[in-house]
């Protein structure tokens, strides 16, 4: 834990090198959660509601979506770019130092500037959060932090398994962006509002209603899921950290490096 | 006259037909995005008051069309080997080459985008005009309807280049591409409306949205397929289109030549 700080101190002050286009690539970054934000807006706007589901209601889905994901991005894209560690051979340094390959991959890169996105999306979260009309007891304030942890761990692992893809393909493969991007795209809304093979795919296989609708349900009161049993069903997200890691020890295993 | 920028296209044309693999990733990517989009218009849809100027009909095949031609469309597709020329200092040798930079890099930029449209664009069209009931992808209304999208969707394909290359030329001021394209190309996709359709969005936006070139590149050519704009509003646009582009290609080719009379090449 101690060298991926280290890690990280290095890569801040690389970057902070070049002062202001890093200040004008975060201001940059904010603006994607910006437009797609307002798009949300607009749709509102001319629709009123999304299935029983009201503005606030998807703002917050929404906004905890976009804080786990940013955070992910800030920290897990070193797992993004990895395919072009294999194609180069360049893993194989790693693979001879004596330390964890997860933690040295996480270290080879940090964007900064995605925090841009971060505090907008905290900013927003923080507004719905304000606007909803709930009393916020401490259950329900611990689930909404727990939300965005158990969101965390859920885009890390989907990082890791895509990441994994390419010690059998050596190249990364486009198709992966569906659970990354895909997924951001998919969990802005509630769950609730696909088709059911949807529904049962990100809920089952891939854990996204885990972290954002399940224990939404929970925080907004909706019929038949008030027990706290829901809103403990994000450290069920966290758990899907383990197989991902388990498909990324297997990876290492196969691997063959490519020469360079 | 125009044979160096003609053997670029051809050239690109091939270069880019090779990535055939990656296409079909990308396909299985858009099919997966254009169910996901779909399905959010669907659940909104469903429980609207009042009826919007889009049926949800159009909305689907509009989104279709976005997903198909997205090579077309986006501004955020870019040619890194441009930006290293610029910042590299290797400009030079363009500069060297007896053909005149602006027509040159256009002709590349065009292929590249079409190249990678043409992969992609068939095995979706193919696949979303056979879906079941509500996903398929309606016809236009006629043959007329269908052969003006096509004149619109390529004049908007002109544009969009034009506009990239006005991304391009801007490098040569700031030195670092990351800027100008995130600015340029996260406003332009939204006023383009590629994220949502120019006629969902609130009327204040919309004037906006009319005034700037963006929505003529996606936006006007996907509503003329759905038949949401009528063939006499098509003409007009067709010509608003033609004085946009003509206005692009003009102020690229000044600033370009501005730049490139500041151009510094230092040695190395």
């Amino acid at each position: 834990m101690r060298l991926f700080f280290k890690y990280m101190g290095l890569e801040l002050k690389s970057q902070m090198q070049y002062r202001t286009s890093f200040l004008l690539l975060m201001l940059g970054q904010c603006l994607t959660p910006f437009t797609s934000f307002a798009a949300l807006y607009f749709l509102f706007e001319r629709f009123g509601q999304i299935q029983g589901w009201s503005f606030y209601e998807v703002t917050l889905c929404f906004a905890v979506t976009y804080v786990a994901f940013s955070v992910t991005e800030c920290f897990a894209r070193g797992f993004d770019t990895f395919s072009s560690l294999v194609v180069s051979g360049n893993f194989d340094r790693l693979l001879v130092r004596p330390r964890n390959t997860v933690v040295q991959v996480l270290g080879t890169r940090f964007e900064f500037a995605r925090i841009g996105r971060l505090v907008l999306s905290i900013v927003v979260l923080i507004w719905a959060a304000i606007h909803i009309e709930i009393d916020w007891t401490l259950l329900k304030t611990l689930t909404l932090v727990l939300m965005c942890v158990s969101g965390m761990f859920i885009f890390t692992g989907i990082f890791i398994l895509a990441a994994s893809i390419s010690f059998w393909t050596v190249q990364g493969l486009e198709i992966a962006n569906i659970f990354t991007d895909g997924g951001r795209e998919m969990t802005q809304y509630p769950l609730s509002i696909y088709q059911t093979w949807v529904k049962r795919f990100f809920t089952f296989v891939i854990p996204f209603a885990c972290f954002n609708y399940l224990p939404l349900t929970y925080i907004v009161g909706r019929e038949g899921s008030d027990s706290p049993f829901y809103a403990l069903i994000p450290l069920v997200g966290i758990l899907f950290l383990i197989p991902c890691l388990l498909v990324w020890r297997i990876g290492v295993r196969h691997y063959r490096s490519t020469g360079s | 006259m125009m044979k160096p920028y003609l053997s670029v296209f051809r050239l690109r044309i091939s270069n880019g037909l090779q990535y055939r693999a990656a296409a079909l990733a990308g396909v299985g990517t858009q099919f997966f995005f254009g169910f996901i989009f779909i399905m959010i218009f669907q659940a909104f849809y469903a429980h609207a008051s009042e009826a919007p100027s889009m049926t949800l009909s159009q909305v689907i095949t509009y989104t279709w069309l976005k997903q198909a031609f997205l090579a077309l469309i986006v501004l955020w597709l870019r040619d890194n080997e441009l930006f290293q020329l610029i910042t590299s200092g290797n400009i030079a040798y363009e500069l060297c080459r007896p053909s005149e930079i602006y027509g040159l890099w256009y002709a590349k930029l065009l292929a590249q985008r079409l190249s990678s449209a043409l992969l992609r664009c068939f095995p979706i069209l193919i696949v979303v005009a056979f879906l079941p009931e509500p996903y398929r992808l309606q016809l236009p209304p006629d043959i007329v309807s269908g052969l003006l999208f096509l004149a619109t969707l390529l004049i908007g394909l002109l544009m969009i280049v034009a506009l990239s290359m006005l991304i391009y030329i801007s490098v040569f001021v700031t030195m670092s591409p990351a800027g100008s394209l995130l600015l340029f190309s996260i406003f332009g996709e939204f006023f383009a409306g590629l994220i949502i359709p120019v006629p969902l969005m609130p009327d204040w936006m919309q004037k906006i949205v009319y005034i700037l070139p963006f929505h003529w590149t996606a936006d006007f050519p996907f509503r003329v397929f759905t038949g949401n704009i009528s063939k006499a509003e098509a003409l007009t646009g067709i010509l608003a289109q033609c004085l946009w582009l003509a206005a692009l290609i003009l102020f690229g080719k000044f600033t370009m030549d501005r730049a490139l009379k500041r151009v510094v090449v230092q040695g190395g």
